[in-house]
């Protein structure tokens, strides 16, 4: 999973602070890793050119006046001295004006604008996803460990495996790569991620920042005992309106021999984690490499299986691509038990038949999905494009009504207890 | 090493279990803490789960991990800032020089002192909170008021440490006092003035956490330059959980004004009897208590003129706030600094060597800090349209600490007379009456979502949470 950059099609996703919340207490200034925080008496500001957007001082900010983000048009970005003179933030550019601009609005973008694209109904409230993904890990989750090497200090692995996961020929292709840390300590759980930075140089001269994957494999190894994991990576060709581009760092991954040394970053995340509790059923929905944590869980779950301790939980998994031929693992995937694992594969683009996405299969299957809506040992990941998410949501709400429950009450209850998990980019 | 053993009794990234006998002295030392938790910590709180911010390493992404837990079970451990093998002295006689891991005797006293005097402000400040949660007004500022106290326990924790590794016997007897000496004891009080001061009700609790929380941000951070690394690296983290108790001081004072002039517009009155009426806090009093907890937190900084100061920073003990951003040569003899004192019934300014008026130096940093939140305390005045506006009063006003103590100074910095002072304390400082009314106020509102009739609720919740979020279950 490679995290997005915070500029495309000309369009800069710019980190902000909040002027009427920040308390001017230096935390994030002191946090960033690349100094691109600075202050003079009256604000704290953020600069757009050095801001890589690895969210370092998010956390560690106590009012949450770090965690603002405005689309603009690159060449328009908001200078260090603009922000110096704010009493509060400038509100949110209409698409229409980020276009006037001289930006191409992208989809990503898009989905940041507050408003809706299409007037809500008169008494509908407008639909938002995001506000049901989780923050916090399910109760049974096992404790991860995060940051053991920051930016500052990336630590090295060694390539030991790298493979076409999808059928070869095909001009899509995602790559399995296993990545060995030798003695180094990188304990990762299912549903964490790492960070990769590509050798050499930006179009500015500045070192890649690290772009961050999914890990795939369970968290005893991908050789179980052994000190390695392996990531799920798509060679990006063209960006998300089919224009042809070179992803740097995806290109850099897939092109990778084995023996060739990395740098690593992480691990990363705190919350997209898997119930451990031997009752806890798993509902999995994603899309191409976002199918990389579900892998992880999956092959956990499968190899303490014959501990005889999960036969109550059960694997439900929803997994959509544009072919058979580009989804990541599908021959493996074949071979999975189905008393095991309950597998739901969309295609939306194979030839002559008519396009199917994860939430069509959702939907299909609502009477299951609806059993486990209403037990509490259910955990639902969704993890893939952020075009999915909305859909998913929306899926997983309106089987609910349907059986007249409350989406808002389940929805907050799946949110709070960490039982909904959303990560989409 | 940044990562956090938490499978220890005592979570820490210091290696403690390479140390087997400091190990079982703090082991030991642990029950008499939770002693102390229990007896004069949040009062009621024991069954309760608090949604808490823990830290399981001290980098941005490992210090903040949140989640429900009992706050007797809250992992207070010891935590440094990473360290630097090659980090250097930079301020003072021994600048340049590398900084010191271990206490050299001759500075053996004085840092043992501060590092007592810090530890000791810890503790005082939980004894002066502990009845506040059966007064909350609302389930989210019950939750930031437990997260302060848990952290600092942690910060009593941080410096106990460093007693009982680097002092020998008598750290060791010193941590013990740490948890004997009470906040507003006869007998045997805090060190300190202010932290023997009532913290009696939430309006008093904010203008503390930002007053007084302040004045620990300005000491840590003095206190993270010094030359004794494992200090520097102590408060270094610190700072980062300061940070958070001046937010709760500060946001709560702001949604106390929103209040405050909705109702002052609701009615379209500025009289503070009217104000009140309607159960919302009239300004007067609010800048009444400004008055108090911003004369009695500057007297914490000390004596204007100070040897001790001096010695502190040419030893390397204790910087200045941000030494390593300024340009001076950090070693500041024969330079001077202007301090103020009374001549005759008149203020007059005087050039002093820096040196000696160090605690003057960093308690003017700390006045300008607090002046630009009073002025955003301001902005949320001007945005509701109401002309008044709070002001920080006169260095010089009310102070019982150095060359200005027992001075009879206005607000606005005028020296009065002693039957003028008389006559019109009751307008610059809280009264019976004010604590009173205040007093009357404090009803218990704690369903998640809801807030008492005084403040406004803040603009977002902690960690994303919605604001009506259970940040506290009751079993």
């Amino acid at each position: 999973m490679e995290t997005h950059t915070l500029i495309d099609n000309g369009i800069l996703k710019q980190h902000l602070i909040d002027p009427e919340i920040c308390i001017r207490c230096n935390t994030c200034e002191a946090t960033c890793p690349v100094n691109a925080i600075t202050h003079d008496d009256n604000n704290y500001v953020v600069r757009a050119d050095v801001c890589n957007g690895c969210m370092a001082c998010i956390s560690p900010c106590p009012t949450g006046s770090i965690d603002n983000w405005r689309a603009v048009p690159v060449g328009r970005a908001y200078s260090i001295e603009e922000q110096f003179s704010w009493e509060e933030l400038p509100g949110e550019l209409a698409p229409h004006e980020l276009v006037a601009a001289g930006g191409e609005p992208a989809t990503e973008v898009t989905a940041l604008q507050q408003a809706p694209e299409a007037p809500a109904e008169p008494g509908t409230q407008v639909f938002r996803s995001a506000q049901y993904g989780a923050t916090v890990p399910p109760w049974s989750a096992a404790h991860p460990y995060t940051n053991l090497f920051p930016p500052k200090n990336p630590t090295t692995a060694t390539v030991v495996g790298n493979f076409n996961c999808t059928e070869a020929g095909f001009e899509s292709e995602t790559h399995h790569v296993v990545l060995d840390f030798g003695s180094m300590p990188l304990p990762v759980l299912e549903g964490q991620s790492i960070g990769i930075i590509p050798p050499g140089a930006d179009a500015l001269g500045k070192p890649h920042h690290a772009r961050q994957y999914s890990v795939a494999s369970p968290r005893n190894g991908e050789r179980p005992g052994y000190n390695n994991l392996a990531l799920t990576v798509k060679r990006v060709t063209v960006d998300h309106d089919g224009n042809p581009v070179r992803g740097v760092a995806s290109n850099y991954v897939c092109d990778l021999k084995v023996g060739d040394k990395v740098q690593v970053v992480g691990p990363f995340g705190s919350s997209f984690l898997m119930p451990n509790h031997p009752r806890s059923h798993i509902v999995m929905i994603c899309t191409g490499t976002g199918s990389a944590p579900m892998r992880a869980m999956t092959e956990w779950r499968r190899r303490l299986r014959n501990s005889g301790k999960f036969e109550g939980g059960k694997l439900l998994l929803f997994f959509g691509a544009r072919t058979q031929q580009e989804l990541p693992y599908f021959g493996p995937l074949q071979s999975l038990p189905k008393d095991f694992i309950d597998i739901n594969l969309a295609f939306s683009r194979t030839p002559g038949q008519p396009k199917r996405y994860v939430q069509d299969l959702m939907r299909e299957r609502a009477a299951d999905l609806l059993a486990l809506l209403r037990d509490d040992n259910s955990h639902f990941y969704v993890c893939g494009l952020k075009g999915m998410e909305e859909g998913v949501v929306m899926a997983l709400r309106d089987i609910a009504q349907e059986a007249g429950l409350s989406w808002e009450v389940l929805g907050a209850t799946l949110q709070r207890e960490g039982r909904l998990h959303l990560e989409t980019y | 090493m940044s990562s956090i053993n938490y499978s220890e009794k005592i979570p820490n990234n210091v290696n403690l279990g390479e140390d087997r006998t400091l190990q079982r002295a703090l082991e030991g030392w642990q029950p008499n803490f939770i002693n102390w938790w229990d007896d004069v910590g949040p009062e009621g709180s024991t069954n309760h789960e608090v949604y808490l911010r823990t830290a399981v390493s001290v980098d941005p992404n490992g210090w903040a991990q949140f989640g429900h837990v009992k706050m007797r079970d809250y992992r207070w451990g010891i935590f440094l800032n990473p360290g630097d093998t090659n980090r250097e002295i930079h301020f003072g006689d021994h600048k340049g020089e590398k900084a010191w891991q271990d206490v050299p005797g001759e500075h053996r006293a004085n840092l043992r002192r501060i590092i007592v005097t810090q530890g000791d402000t810890e503790p005082a400040s939980v004894e002066q909170q502990r009845h506040l949660g059966l007064t909350a007004p609302s389930m989210y500022d019950l939750r930031n008021l437990f997260q302060i106290n848990v952290e600092e326990g942690r910060h009593l924790w941080a410096m106990v440490y460093l007693l009982h590794k680097h002092f020998g016997r008598d750290g060791r007897e010193e941590a013990e006092a740490l948890l004997q000496r009470q906040s507003g004891d006869e007998n045997n009080p805090r060190i300190l003035g202010a932290f023997n001061e009532k913290t009696p009700d939430w309006l008093a609790f904010f203008m503390f956490t930002y007053f007084t929380d302040r004045d620990g941000k300005f000491q840590l951070s003095a206190l993270a330059e010094s030359a004794f690394d494992p200090l520097a690296r102590t408060t270094k983290f610190m700072l980062t959980e300061e940070a958070h108790h001046m937010f709760v001081g500060e946001s709560g004072i702001s949604r106390v004004l929103w209040r405050t002039a909705q109702v002052m517009n609701d009615l379209k009155t500025d009289d503070p009897a009217q104000v009140r009426a309607a159960g919302a806090i009239d300004l007067p009093t609010i800048q009444r208590y400004l008055n108090f907890h911003y004369s009695v937190t500057i007297d914490l900084f000390g004596a204007d003129q100070s040897s001790n100061a001096a010695t502190f920073y040419s030893s390397g003990l204790k910087g200045r706030y941000e030494e390593g951003k300024r340009t001076d040569d950090h070693v500041l003899k024969g330079q001077t600094y202007k301090v103020l004192e009374v001549k005759d019934g008149q203020l007059l300014e005087k050039e002093v060597p820096v040196l000696n008026a160090l605690n003057e130096v960093l308690r003017d940093d700390f006045i300008k800090d607090s002046m630009a939140g009073v002025g955003r305390w301001n902005k949320v005045l001007e945005k509701a349209g109401v002309p008044t506006r709070l002001v920080v009063p006169h260095k010089a006003f009310n102070r019982q600490i150095g060359a200005l103590a027992g001075i009879k100074m206005s607000p606005d910095g005028r020296v009065v007379s002693e039957a003028e002072w008389t006559a019109r304390k009751a307008e610059w400082l809280p009264t019976p009456e004010d604590f009173a009314f205040v007093a009357s106020l404090m009803g218990r509102v704690v369903e998640p979502g809801k807030f008492a009739g005084w403040i406004a609720p803040p603009v977002m919740g902690i960690n994303r949470q919605p604001v009506d979020f259970e940040y506290v279950r009751f079993n």
